[in-house]
């Protein structure tokens, strides 16, 4: 199903020459919601649903397109928010540098936890990310500069290259939907290049990609260092949205959550984690009151989507338009 | 009295004794994970949830049914069992023909509905379960003094994991799960029922769960988060013993309790990452695991 998915796919980009129309219609309806949203709702929301959303492309460029499960993310997303966090508040650097050292800080951190981990496949790979996401935890918890429990708490937004305030969330949405959507072509521009469609190889048929000649292992480190730098961005860009990085970004239910967007969105789809993050962040903003509910539905929802509803909401889509989203 | 690099013994073999009791939990769980895993491919990642479910059961029938720990001992890893049993009939069991991945995220869910319900039902702050009074006091061994209580676990779990250990290594049922962990289908072409065999086999993982949980609830206060985190360390364990072989299961997770306890004393800052280092050293010295078969 998948591999029909993703040929077709090939033949409509070289049908048109580049993104294929429906695509463009996408990016540019998804523009122009990012426009109209601050009007209509509240733009702490809006900033907080476009981080998840690029955190949960992220992790759907090794989930969906690589076929690698990894669920320890919230390691690399959490650990770019207290670095961000940090760097702002007790260096002073301006928000842009502090979003750029968070997502060095995330690509590092994926390099390493990243070259050991694809050394064990499947199941054993999930294990492995997680308990290196758990010790990433554990050492934000006990580190110095991270506070703790209480976490990094009051952190500037300060002026972005030195000259704009971001005191207003108004202004820093600008922002902030400038990085999420250049994040998200990024994803769009890696998953449809001549390594995407490798990555796809390796998904579909590892044993294959190598015996033509793929070195399987450096395109899937390549890969986890590259969802791990942009899942960095995105909790970078959110520790300086809420002013805060706490312990809840890089705890274990972070990456539950995270996988929990991808799959009700459409594992392997560009569009899905982006309607996955919107449904999860809006459903727990209106759940935040009934406390362990939350965890509750959650849970139920990943049940649902694994018995029932693999293909996730976009996937279904677009197996009825037949054309791939 | 004597004292080891500045150590007072009471607090080395103090904290030895807590981390092979940790050790025993490690052990049990990544026992009956490994055994799961063998048998239906999936990993179990409700298996920290059902521990933690096997010390609620225990509690709800001393304080609703005035039921013993001695008869939760027995009852609540059957009860919890039953669950597993229900559990896979119901849904593990359609995701067999796909990717292992599912199974994992399947079970993630049913550990998030188990911890929510509980978390809703009792909050987080614990519930207290008494030692037995059989095993109340304790022992002074001169070194050290020893709590009946703890000691009674270690040796409990010994129990059970060499029980196993021989149910499945030395018995004609174990030689059938073997068998079936081979190959499937020609087991069942010799006439054995293996989808009731795995059936049993997860409600079995299960099971020891629960009675893991059991023997933790007077030790640690039973709260719906106690599995969570202990379940990732077990991950840790099981990817650096290996899931290959049921006697590595239980030496992996012995021996890295005795570990984590050892850092307590000499270096109490590392003790909680100590062996998820211990991990990532194995995976780039024998990525197999210590005791695994390179797959």
């Amino acid at each position: 199903m998948s591999a029909a998915v993703a040929t077709s796919g090939i033949k409509v980009q070289q049908a048109t020459g580049g993104m294929p129309r429906h695509h463009v219609a996408i990016f540019i309806a998804l523009l122009a919601a990012g426009i109209v949203a601050p009007f209509m709702l509240y733009p702490v929301f809006v900033m907080k649903v476009m981080c998840f959303a690029l955190f949960a492309c992220a992790f759907n460029l090794l989930l969906g397109y690589t076929g690698l499960l990894s669920f320890g993310h919230a390691a690399y997303f959490g650990f770019a928010s207290y670095i961000c966090a940090y760097s702002a508040k007790s260096w002073g650097l301006t928000p842009e540098l502090a979003i750029l050292l968070g997502t060095a800080a995330a690509t590092v951190l994926g390099l390493v936890i990243g070259a050991l981990s694809i050394r064990r496949q499947g199941i054993y790979f999930a294990m492995v990310t997680l308990a290196f996401a758990q010790m990433v935890f554990f050492f934000c918890l006990q580190a110095p500069f991270t506070g703790g429990e209480d976490g990094i708490q009051a952190v500037p937004r300060g002026h972005l290259f030195g000259l704009i305030s971001l005191r207003s969330d108004f202004t820093l949405y600008w922002v902030v939907l400038a990085i999420t959507l250049g994040g998200l072509l990024a994803i769009y521009r890696i998953i449809h290049s001549p390594f995407g469609q490798v990555l796809k190889a390796i998904r579909e048929n590892e044993p294959r990609a190598v015996s033509l000649g793929y070195r399987v292992n450096r395109y899937k480190l390549a890969t986890f260092v590259l969802s791990a730098a942009l899942a960095g961005l995105a909790g970078s860009t959110k520790a300086i949205v809420f002013q805060l990085a706490s312990l809840t970004d890089v705890h274990w239910s972070m990456s539950g959550e995270v996988v929990l967007m991808t799959l009700i969105g459409g594992l392997g789809t560009v569009f899905g984690p982006i309607l996955g993050a919107t449904v999860i962040i809006t459903m727990q903003n209106y759940l935040a009151t009934f406390g362990a509910w939350v965890t509750i539905i959650q849970g139920i929802i990943f049940v649902v989507c694994v018995m029932l509803f693999r293909e996730g909401v976009i996937g279904v889509i677009s197996k009825w338009i037949k054309k791939p989203l | 009295m004597f004292e080891l690099l500045g150590i007072p013994p009471q607090a080395l073999f103090g904290q030895l004794l807590l981390g092979l009791i940790n050790g025993s939990f490690y052990a049990i769980l990544s026992l009956g994970l490994a055994i799961i895993f063998g048998l239906l491919n999936i990993i179990n990642f409700a298996h920290g949830a059902q521990y933690m479910l096997g010390a609620f059961v225990a509690w709800m029938l001393l304080n609703y049914l005035g039921i013993n720990y001695w008869w939760a001992l027995l009852l609540a890893p059957l009860i919890v069992g039953i669950t597993g049993v229900i559990i896979e009939r119901l849904l593990v069991q359609r995701l067999y023909h796909l990717d292992h991945l599912y199974g994992l995220l399947l079970t993630f869910g049913l550990a998030l509905i188990i911890q929510g319900v509980l978390r809703n039902q009792y909050g987080i702050s614990g519930l207290p379960y008494t030692i037995p009074s059989q095993l109340s006091g304790g022992q002074n061994l001169g070194f050290m003094f020893l709590p009946n209580y703890r000691g009674w676990v270690v040796l409990a779990s010994l129990v059970v994991c060499i029980a196993t250990w021989f149910v499945i290594e030395k018995t004609r049922l174990g030689a059938y799960l073997r068998a079936a962990t081979e190959n499937p289908t020609l087991v069942s072409a010799f006439g054995i029922n293996v989808p009731r065999m795995i059936t049993l086999t997860y409600g079995f993982g299960v099971a020891l769960a629960g009675f893991a949980g059991v023997l933790a609830a007077p030790i640690y206060s039973v709260n719906p988060n106690m599995g969570a985190d202990l379940i990732i360390v077990v991950f840790a364990v099981v990817v650096i013993g290996g899931m290959g072989s049921i006697l590595g299961s239980i030496i992996t997770g012995f021996s890295l309790g005795l570990i984590e306890g050892l850092t307590k004393v000499f270096y109490p800052e590392a003790s909680s990452v100590v062996i998820f280092v211990i991990m990532a050293i194995v995976l780039l010295i024998k990525p197999a695991g210590l005791f695994g078969r390179t797959a």
